[in-house]
């Protein structure tokens, strides 16, 4: 594939079983991307305009503009019920599978409408994958469970370029050294920490370009959360990473950019680094100091 | 203070007993340093020795805050306005402990040139600026109690005058002792007090910037310092 990479440019005669082409996709806009971006600055890698959210007439999420940056951890933070995970699950589609939900508004990955007819949600959930609360291998060997999106997306010629990207993946999730040893067993027989890296494994194995976590901490000790935040810290360089967190004092470590919801809306967004010293929001200001009634 | 409580009570109590503590070390080195100058002016002995050992309740009370806002980080990771809250805490009580440390300086000095008549025009030029300098601290820690970014930022402007009474008290006191040799001792101690009363006003300009920062979250703008270099 020569041609140069443009927002208008619609990637699905590239969604096809051959898997150097889907390979080859996702590689082009970001090598052109690094060249063209000046340093310290990062492009807009998601765009969402107007996003409203309802679950049959109740509205969870009310026009949300948020720009998410390519290369950036974006944490979203907001006290239970704010629409943060609604929103996160907008990002690949994934209220989808709940049949009373309805999305409106414009949701756009590298320039193009994510919800616009044609487009392969499978495909689409490739490119923007997702890890979630409770670390949910499947019940297969932890093998199988790196293998399982690759072979699906048809990602590997043979054995061996499998064998590559799951040891691959899981290098780069920092499991491997703790499984190489034992990738017969099931996944399911790994520790909650491991576990959650198997799936981050899992996520980043189909070269994803948009990383989507939902509290990926939350049933983990401190000893595993820090593993998985110094991992989102490596893959930053790769990948545009959105988490969802309730602990502040995560997304003041892990993110470079938070953004605020409160009640469906989007509050603030910004540098995290001023949003936790110097919010400028009440709401945000309260919900970080834990003020909140 | 904050505006609404937490939802944690202690920790709202945690932070109101840390703004507590700097009231109330600031109330005691306002009074080491009015009563430092008074020894001086006064050749009063008995004051200048209270003085010098007031300064370890100062000293303690330092600890303790520092303690404290370690305690506060420590426990409660605190954000926003209650980081800086924290913060300032802990750089208001260094300042402060330096104020008492060069009060108590003052007072030694005093002990040491009790016996020496000090001319009228020093110990006039050495009073008003030391009332100058306690006016800023009083007027900067009133500016914290009530967290008045305007008042702290009038502090800030009038550490000029300090700067420049400092600069014609030393000329004064230079001429002094080119005049007669026999008062470079008591005039270079007074030099050092009246050097020592300048940075008390540093200080209350120091804590001026941190309780601005403590309100709005940005730094005092650096306004350039006109005409005086105190470098002497």
């Amino acid at each position: 594939m020569t041609e140069t990479y443009s927002p208008e440019h619609k990637p699905e005669a590239a969604v096809s079983a051959d898997p150097n082409k889907a390979a080859e996709k996702t590689v082009i806009p970001q090598a052109q991307h690094a060249a063209e971006k000046a340093q310290g600055e990062h492009d807009i890698k998601v765009k969402t305009e107007k996003v409203c959210v309802f679950y049959g007439d109740k509205q969870a999420l009310f026009d949300v503009d948020l720009d998410i940056r390519e290369r950036q951890v974006t944490a979203l933070i907001g006290p239970s019920g704010c629409g943060k995970s609604t929103y996160l699950r907008c990002l690949n589609r994934m209220n989808d599978t709940i049949d009373i939900a309805r999305v409106t508004g414009r949701i756009m990955l590298d320039g193009e409408d994510i919800y616009e007819t044609g487009v392969d949600v499978v495909e689409l959930r490739a490119r923007v994958g997702m890890v979630f609360q409770k670390p949910n291998p499947f019940p297969k060997t932890i093998f199988e469970n790196v293998a399982y999106g690759p072979r699906i997306h048809g990602l590997a010629r043979n054995k061996r370029e499998l064998d590559e990207i799951v040891v691959h993946s899981l290098q780069r999730a920092g499991l491997f050294e703790e499984v190489k040893d034992r990738m017969d067993e099931p996944g399911t027989g790994l520790s909650g920490g491991q576990q959650q890296r198997l799936c981050i494994a899992r996520a980043i194995a189909v070269s994803p370009e948009v990383i989507l976590m939902d509290e990926p901490c939350s049933a983990l000790d401190p000893i595993a959360t820090a593993k998985v935040e110094e991992l989102i810290d490596e893959l930053r360089e790769n990948y545009t990473i959105v988490i969802v967190t309730h602990s502040m004092q995560q997304a003041a470590r892990v993110s470079q950019r938070t953004a605020m919801f409160h009640l469906g809306y989007l509050v603030e967004e910004g540098p995290t680094d001023v949003m936790f010293t110097n919010p400028t929001d009440k709401r945000t200001q309260d919900y970080i100091t834990g003020r909140f009634g | 203070m904050s505006s609404s409580d937490h939802i944690v009570t202690s920790y709202d109590e945690e932070l109101r007993e840390l703004a507590r503590s700097i009231a109330e070390m600031g109330g005691l080195v306002e009074q080491q340093f009015e009563e430092s100058v008074a020894a001086l002016l006064t050749s009063n002995t008995d004051l200048a020795q209270q003085v010098v050992s007031g300064d370890r309740q100062i000293n303690r009370l330092h600890t303790e805050i520092e303690e404290h806002a370690i305690l506060v980080i420590a426990k409660r990771q605190p954000m926003a306005q209650d980081l800086r809250e924290t913060i300032s805490a802990i750089r208001i009580s260094n300042d402060l402990e330096r104020v008492g440390d060069l009060s108590k300086n003052i007072a030694k000095r005093a002990l040491a040139i009790e016996d020496q008549r000090i001319s009228q025009t020093l110990r006039r030029g050495v009073d008003h600026l030391s009332s100058l300098a306690l006016k800023q601290l009083k007027d900067v820690l009133d500016a914290y109690g009530a967290r008045d970014t305007d008042k702290a930022r009038a502090v800030w402007r009038a550490d000029d005058e300090i700067d420049a009474i400092y600069v014609s008290l030393f000329r004064e006191m230079l001429t002094y002792m080119m005049e007669d040799p026999r008062n470079i001792g008591m005039c270079t101690h007074l030099l050092f007090c009246a050097k020592n009363i300048e940075r008390i006003g540093d200080h209350a300009t120091n804590i001026a910037e941190t309780i601005f920062y403590l309100v709005t979250g940005k730094p005092m703008e650096r306004m350039e310092r006109a005409g005086i270099l105190h470098t002497m």
